[in-house]
C-alpha cells in the first residue's frame, strides 16, 4: 500500500498547480451558476450586489488575499488573479468586490503593524467588512503626488480634511485606507501618509455616487472628510511613507485589473463563439465565413497572450522582481487594451444583436473601457514602463 | 461516536465538455475528456456532508479508477470529505459491473463504516446496479432511491424515505447498511476555497488489486463477463416542442397536447 499526499508538486512546469486549477474551476462554476444570471440586472439597476458579496464571502473568495493567521487563505497573487478572472468572465462588476477588497487592504498588507493586521484582517477576510482605497482626488488623478487632503497631528490623533473622488466601494466600505498630506513642505514623495479610517465616523460623508458607463453595480463614491479624527494608532506605516505605500499597492493591484480585463475578454469571446456557431446566414453558420472565423481566432490569441503576460507578471511580482512596476504596468496595459478590442469585436460578431441588451457583449464592452482608465490610465502605464526602461534623468 | 460514512464516487467524462468518445477497443477513451465526479454521486456526498454538519460524521471517498482518479477525488475532499481511498490497477481496465462490485466490496472490507452511500447511476455507464451488487456481496441491508436519510447512531439503525411511483416508503434497517440515493437529497454544495486549500493535507490511500488480496487474472478486464461487440450512434431525436408561458398556461397546454394524442 502506498500513501500519497494530495499536495501538488512545486510548480516545475509552466502551468497552474492542481490546486489553482480546482480553485479556478470551482469559481468558474460558481460564476456561471450564481453570478452570470445576475449580471444584466446588476448593470441595469446599478445597485451594489449585496447578494454576490455574501456569496463571495460565504465561499471564502474574499479571504484569498489575507494571511492564514488572520482568517485568510494566504493566496499568492496569481491565485487571486485567477479568481478575479473567473468572476469577471461572468460579471465585471462582481469581480470588483474582490479586486477592491484586496486593493483597499494592500496598504495594510504592505506596511500595516501586527496590531493593525490582527484588528482589521479577520473581518476583512470573512467579508464582514469591505475595504476601499482612498488615493484619487478631484485635482489629483494621474498626478497622485498632488494630493491636497490634509492630516494634522493633534495629540494622539490626526485630523483629516479633504475630498477623495472615484473611490470604488467608497459607499459600502467599513474601512477606507486614506492618503493625506502630513508634511506639506517635504519633498514631493515624502509629503503623504496613509491612514486606516473606520467609517462611518463623524465628519465623514459620501457626497455623491457617479453615474457610470460600465461597472455600474460597483459604487464609485466621492468622499468628504471634515475634521475627521483618526487615532494615531490607525496610521499605516511611518509619516511620509504614504507615497511608497501607494506605489507598492499599485504594483500589486494592477494585475487584479488586468485579470478583470482578461476575464472580460474571455467572457466576450465565449459569447461570440457560441453565437457564430448557432447563427446561420446565407445557409451556413456565420463562424464558417472566413472574415468571422479570423476575428474569433484573433480574439482568442490576443486574450491568451494577455493572460500569459498577466500570469507571468504575477509570478515575477510575487517573487520580488526588481522591475515589479514594469511587469505590473505591462500586464494592465496589454490586458486592458485586449479587453477593449475583444469586447468590441464580440459586438461586431453579433452584429445588431451585439448592440442590444439581449446579449451580454454590449455590457462587457462598456465594462471593458474602465480597465483602460483606472489604477492608472494606459498612458500612465506606458510612462511607468518607459521610465523603467530609460531610468530617470540625473 | 461519529458516524462513519463511505461514499462511492466515480470519475466520469465531464458531460459539460461533451468530448466523450470510445477508443478502438470500444471502451470509453478516458483520456479524451476531462473527468469530474459523477453528478449523481455528488448528491450522496452532499447528504453525507449534511449529516457531518448536523451530527458529526467521518466521510471516506472510495473510488475505483485509473491513477488520475486522485484529481477528481480532490474536489470531493475540497467539498468536505475527510479522506480518500483510490483502488487503481492496470488490470482493472474494462471491468464489468460484477468485477467493479467485487473490487469495491473488497476495499470496503478493509474499512470501518456504518453507512455506504452510492449514487443512483453513473453518467458514463448508466448501469445503476453497482450499489445493489456491492450490498449483495457484503450481505448489507440495501435501501434504494433515498430522498431522505436519517441515521440513528445510538440505536444502530438508519431510516430512509424511498421514493416510489406512488409516493414514498419508509424503510428502516440496522447499520451497517448501503444506501442508494436520488437527487432529492439536495443540491451539492460548492467546495469552499478554504476547503480547496485544506484538501491538500488530506490523506488519499491508493491500493492495487494485490493490496486487496485480489488476483488480476480472476477480476477486472480479463475476467469481464460482458463484452462490447459493436457500437452505433442512436438515431437523432424527433423534433421537440418547447412549451413556454406561466406554469398554469404551460401545464394546460401540455395536458391538452397529451389529451389530443390520447396519452392521458
Amino acid at each position: 500500500m502506498r500513501k500519497v499526499s494530495t499536495t501538488p508538486a512545486p510548480s516545475a512546469t509552466y502551468r497552474l498547480t492542481e490546486e489553482q486549477v480546482l480553485l479556478r474551476d470551482t469559481i468558474r462554476q460558481l460564476a456561471d451558476e450564481r453570478i452570470a444570471p445576475r449580471a444584466a440586472e446588476i448593470d441595469r439597476t446599478a445597485e451594489f450586489p449585496e447578494d454576490i458579496r455574501q456569496l463571495l464571502a460565504s465561499q471564502d473568495v474574499l479571504a484569498l488575499p489575507f494571511p492564514t493567521e488572520h482568517g485568510g487563505l494566504g493566496a499568492d497573487l496569481l491565485t487571486i488573479c485567477v479568481a478575479i478572472e473567473q468572476i469577471a468572465r461572468a460579471c465585471a462588476t462582481s469581480s470588483l468586490i474582490l479586486i477592491v477588497q484586496e486593493l483597499g487592504a494592500l496598504p495594510l498588507l504592505i506596511a500595516g503593524s501586527e496590531e493593525q493586521k490582527a484588528r482589521w484582517f479577520p473581518d476583512l477576510a470573512s467579508g464582514k467588512t469591505l475595504a476601499a482605497f482612498g488615493l484619487t482626488e478631484p485635482e489629483a488623478g494621474s498626478d497622485a503626488a498632488a494630493t491636497r487632503t490634509r492630516a494634522v497631528r493633534d495629540g494622539d490623533a490626526y485630523v483629516i480634511n479633504g475630498t477623495k473622488r472615484f473611490i470604488s466601494n467608497g459607499s459600502v466600505a467599513g474601512l477606507v485606507t486614506v492618503f493625506a498630506v502630513t508634511s506639506p513642505e517635504a519633498p514631493r514623495h515624502r509629503r503623504l501618509s496613509c491612514f486606516g479610517v473606520e467609517v462611518p465616523t463623524e465628519g465623514f460623508r459620501v457626497a455623491r455616487l457617479e453615474h457610470k458607463m460600465g461597472i455600474r453595480g460597483s459604487p464609485t463614491a466621492e468622499l468628504t472628510f471634515q475634521d475627521v479624527r483618526v487615532p494615531a494608532a490607525n496610521r499605516i506605516g511611518e509619516e511620509g511613507q504614504g507615497w511608497d505605500i501607494a506605489m507598492g499597492t499599485l504594483d500589486r493591484s494592477r494585475p487584479g485589473v488586468a485579470a478583470q480585463a482578461v476575464g472580460l475578454a474571455q467572457g466576450a469571446l465565449e459569447v461570440a463563439v457560441a453565437y457564430a456557431r448557432d447563427r446561420k446566414q446565407f445557409g451556413q453558420r456565420i463562424g464558417d465565413f472566413q472574415m468571422i472565423g479570423a476575428m474569433l481566432a484573433d480574439m482568442d490569441a490576443r486574450t491568451e497572450a494577455a493572460r500569459q503576460l498577466l500570469y507571468k507578471a504575477c509570478v515575477e511580482i510575487e517573487a520580488g522582481a526588481p522591475d515589479a512596476s514594469r511587469w505590473s504596468a505591462a500586464c494592465k496595459l496589454v490586458a486592458g487594451d485586449t479587453a477593449m478590442a475583444v469586447t468590441t469585436d464580440a459586438v461586431q460578431v453579433l452584429g445588431g444583436y451585439g448592440y442590444i441588451d439581449e446579449f451580454p457583449v454590449e455590457r462587457m464592452m462598456r465594462d471593458a473601457k474602465i480597465t483602460q482608465l483606472y489604477e492608472g490610465t494606459q498612458q500612465i502605464q506606458r510612462l511607468v514602463i518607459s521610465r523603467a526602461l530609460l531610468g530617470r534623468e540625473g | 461516536m461519529a458516524l462513519r460514512i463511505v461514499v462511492l464516487t466515480k470519475p466520469v467524462p465531464d458531460p459539460a465538455a461533451a468530448a466523450e468518445k470510445l477508443g478502438p477497443d470500444s471502451r470509453l477513451d478516458r483520456a479524451a475528456s476531462p473527468a469530474v465526479i459523477n453528478g449523481n454521486d455528488e448528491y450522496l456526498l452532499e447528504a453525507a456532508l449534511k449529516l457531518a454538519d448536523a451530527q458529526g460524521a467521518e466521510i471516506t471517498l472510495l473510488t475505483m479508477a485509473p491513477a488520475g482518479g486522485i484529481e477528481t477525488m480532490r474536489k470531493g475532499l475540497a467539498m468536505g470529505a475527510h479522506r480518500g481511498v483510490l483502488v487503481t490497477d492496470p488490470a482493472l481496465g474494462g471491468s464489468d459491473v460484477l468485477s467493479t462490485a467485487r473490487v469495491l466490496a473488497a476495499a470496503l472490507g478493509e474499512l470501518e463504516y456504518d453507512l455506504v452511500f452510492a449514487g443512483f447511476d453513473t453518467s458514463d455507464g448508466v448501469g445503476g446496479v453497482v450499489g445493489a451488487a456491492v450490498a449483495t456481496l457484503l450481505k448489507l441491508p440495501y435501501l434504494s432511491s433515498a430522498a431522505r436519510i436519517e441515521p440513528d447512531a445510538e440505536g444502530g439503525k438508519v431510516r430512509v424515505r424511498r421514493i416510489s411511483p406512488t409516493g414514498f416508503d419508509l424503510l428502516e434497517a440496522p447499520m451497517p447498511a448501503l444506501i442508494v440515493g436520488t437527487q432529492l437529497l439536495g443540491e451539492p454544495r460548492y467546495p469552499s476555497l478554504k476547503g480547496i486549500m485544506a484538501a491538500r493535507s488530506k490523506e488519499v490511500v491508493t491500493k492495487s488489486l494485490a493490496d486487496l488480496g485480489l488476483d488480476g487474472e480472476q477480476i477486472g478486464g480479463a475476467a469481464s463477463a460482458t463484452l462490447v461487440t459493436g457500437k452505433r450512434t442512436p438515431p437523432p431525436r424527433a423534433a421537440t416542442r418547447v412549451v413556454r408561458g406561466t406554469p398554469a398556461e404551460g401545464a394546460k397546454e401540455i395536458v391538452d397536447l397529451l389529451a389530443s394524442r390520447r396519452l392521458v
